[in-house]
């Protein structure tokens, strides 16, 4: 077979278990497909070619067994998969897009990558990121930008790009990525995938490398929204290391059988349709919505009177965090450290070299919203105002099920296009943070194409632990709409 | 509010951070721009808001301290830059700046 790249995860799966091909093969075709592709692309930062294929070597005995003895066996066995490199995988080398750990090989596994190869998954690599997932472009790495298979001259957003531009151009079934003020879902929109940004607490972040404890959440990035469930069910839970997992957090979803959209309400906020908003992305957000009304939905207006807010609160919660979370960085138990004489000077050179210009600055605005006289008038009335953007959306959700809304004001941008001015790229997740700040969950999910061709998406958010609900309604739309079968695959192939 | 150069060093030392000459010029400019944005938050009334503390729905809860087996030494010394003696090495705490 040569399309095995084409498969969505439940048809790999399917094929696996029957036979039809072996694990070793699926995952030869996609590192066929990274030595391919990822040459221009530079979706991965570190491709696990031969670990890759002897974990697969492995799942094919363990799946001819199971095929004889009619054993039950791992749900996710010989099945390919990318990880973002903000995760640790014990072995490979971590990252998270920056100098500063060059060299850092950990010794443990994220919690949730554990669960994946406890279910059996065959790790591809690690793919690139903004350094520590800061920004939404994926220009921000350290390792080079990274292209948009739409169009190569585009960002693929960020800072899950990496793993966005692999599962779109067929280099990954699936990859994980991590959503903090939306990493999941802004590149999956500018990819044209679904990016499924989990519920703060959902899934665990013990080995995640943390930027903003309070808004980090580890999500998916898939071809379909049962793609993402048959994942996410298998990372999340509670977990002992991370104090913030709930104990029943382990959903079980169902995404056979039809889900009544019937009697559903949708909520549009009239803030998240706004001057500066693409009218292509608006008309699509429309169309999506009508779809679902037509499957028995009810959409009405509703308002979350803070929208506006939830920028500014983000860019003094986030980089605050940042700053304490990144001073961990320091020369001494990893990573690179520039030789200097004394104690303090190792410390200042080996961050102002280590550390991107992205970082440096959320780190400065981040030190500087928590010094001495600064405190209450940022943090303070930051952390005031995040109780008013969660009490938005507690207010909707009392009217209404899901909120259905744009994911980004609009597609793919041309790489460059926001170099030098920090603030235009922070208003490229102007819809995905406040879900963050509130710690909800949302989907992003692919609705159309502009008139370049790239790809337009609809995001949908519920209240705290609603996934189930998300995928099922992301399902039903896929059932009856086919945006997210197109792939730029093909063009990508035909190219010499 | 515009930052000053000095407010820049200062922010910088805290943070641990050096900076060259270009790198305070233009931080001193895009600082002051976000800053600028960010207290947009200052005419929200919010003297009756209660500080949102938590993300988690509920209650935190606490657990048993039981200890367990910790990651080996020489795992984690092997990503360190210097060791010495099965520990960490660095330059003396003493002078340097400031």
């Amino acid at each position: 077979m040569s399309d095995l790249h084409r498969l969505t995860v439940t048809q790999a799966l399917k094929g696996l278990r029957g036979g039809d091909f072996s694990s070793r093969e699926l995952t030869a075709a996609y590192l066929k497909r990274i030595e391919q592709h990822n040459p221009r692309l530079n979706a991965y930062r570190h491709v696990a070619a031969e670990p890759a294929l002897k974990a697969a070597v492995k799942a094919d005995k363990q799946l001819a067994k199971g095929r004889k003895t009619k054993s039950k066996l791992p749900p996710l066995l010989g099945l390919p998969i990318a990880v973002k490199d903000v995760l640790t995988v014990a072995g490979m080398p971590a990252t998270a897009g920056s100098r500063i750990l060059e060299g850092f090989v950990p010794t443990y596994n994220a919690t949730a990558v554990q669960r994946l190869l406890d279910a059996g998954v065959v790790i591809l690599g690690k793919t690139n990121t903004d350094e520590f997932a800061m920004g939404s472009s994926t220009e921000n790495s350290a390792y080079g930008v990274v292209r948009n298979p739409w169009d190569e001259e585009r960002v693929p957003g960020g800072s899950s790009g990496g793993s966005a531009a692999a599962v779109a151009a067929g280099l990954a079934p699936v990859a994980l990525g991590t959503d903090t003020g939306g990493s999941v879902r802004q590149p999956a929109a500018l990819c044209g995938l679904t990016g499924l940004k989990t519920t703060y607490g959902r899934v665990s972040r013990y080995g995640l490398i943390a930027f903003g404890s309070s808004l980090d959440t580890v999500g998916v990035l898939a071809h379909s929204a049962q793609d993402a469930a048959a994942i996410l069910g298998v990372m999340a839970g509670f977990d002992r290391r991370d104090a913030t997992t709930l104990e029943d957090a382990a959903p079980k979803i169902k995404l056979n059988g039809k889900f009544e959209l019937k009697g559903l309400k949708i909520g549009v906020p009239k803030e998240y349709f706004v001057e500066g908003l693409q009218p292509e992305v608006g008309q699509a957000v429309r169309a999506a919505i009508a779809q679902l009304e037509t499957m028995g939905a009810q959409a009405s207006e509703i308002s979350l009177p803070h929208t506006e807010y939830a920028l500014p609160v983000y860019y003094i919660i986030a980089p605050a965090e940042a700053s304490a979370n990144l001073a961990r960085f320091d020369g001494v138990r990893y990573g690179l450290r520039v030789p200097e004489e004394a104690l303090f000077d190792m410390f200042t050179h080996t961050r102002g070299q280590g550390f991107g210009p992205e970082v440096k600055r959320r780190i400065m605005i981040g030190t500087y919203a928590l010094s001495a006289g600064y405190y209450e008038a940022y943090y303070g009335q930051a952390q005031k105002v995040r109780t008013l953007i969660r009490r938005d959306f507690e207010q909707a959700f009392e009217q209404v099920d899901l909120i259905a809304a744009p994911a980004t004001p609009n597609s793919a941008f041309r790489i460059g296009a926001h170099s030098g001015a920090p603030l235009e790229m922070y208003l490229e997740d102007v819809f995905t943070l406040p879900a963050n700040l509130a710690g909800v969950p949302g989907l992003a999910l692919p609705a159309g194409f502009d008139s370049q061709g790239l790809p337009l998406s609809l995001q949908v958010i519920g209240p705290h632990f609603s996934e189930e609900r998300l995928l099922q309604v992301g399902h039903a739309y896929q059932q009856t709409t086919d945006w997210h079968t197109i792939t730029p695959m093909a063009t990508l192939d035909a190219q010499p | 509010m515009p930052l000053s150069r000095e407010d820049v060093e200062h922010i910088a030392n805290l943070a641990r951070l050096h900076l060259t000459e270009d790198e305070k010029e233009r931080y001193r400019e895009q600082l002051s721009n976000i800053l600028d944005h960010i207290s947009k938050l200052q005419e929200l009334d919010t003297s009756k808001v209660q500080p949102m503390s938590s993300v988690v729905v509920e209650q935190s809860r606490l657990r048993e301290d039981e200890p367990g087996p910790a990651m080996p030494r020489e795992d984690l010394l092997r990503d360190a830059p210097e060791v010495a003696a099965e520990q960490f090495r660095v330059p003396p705490v003493l002078g340097g700046a400031p």
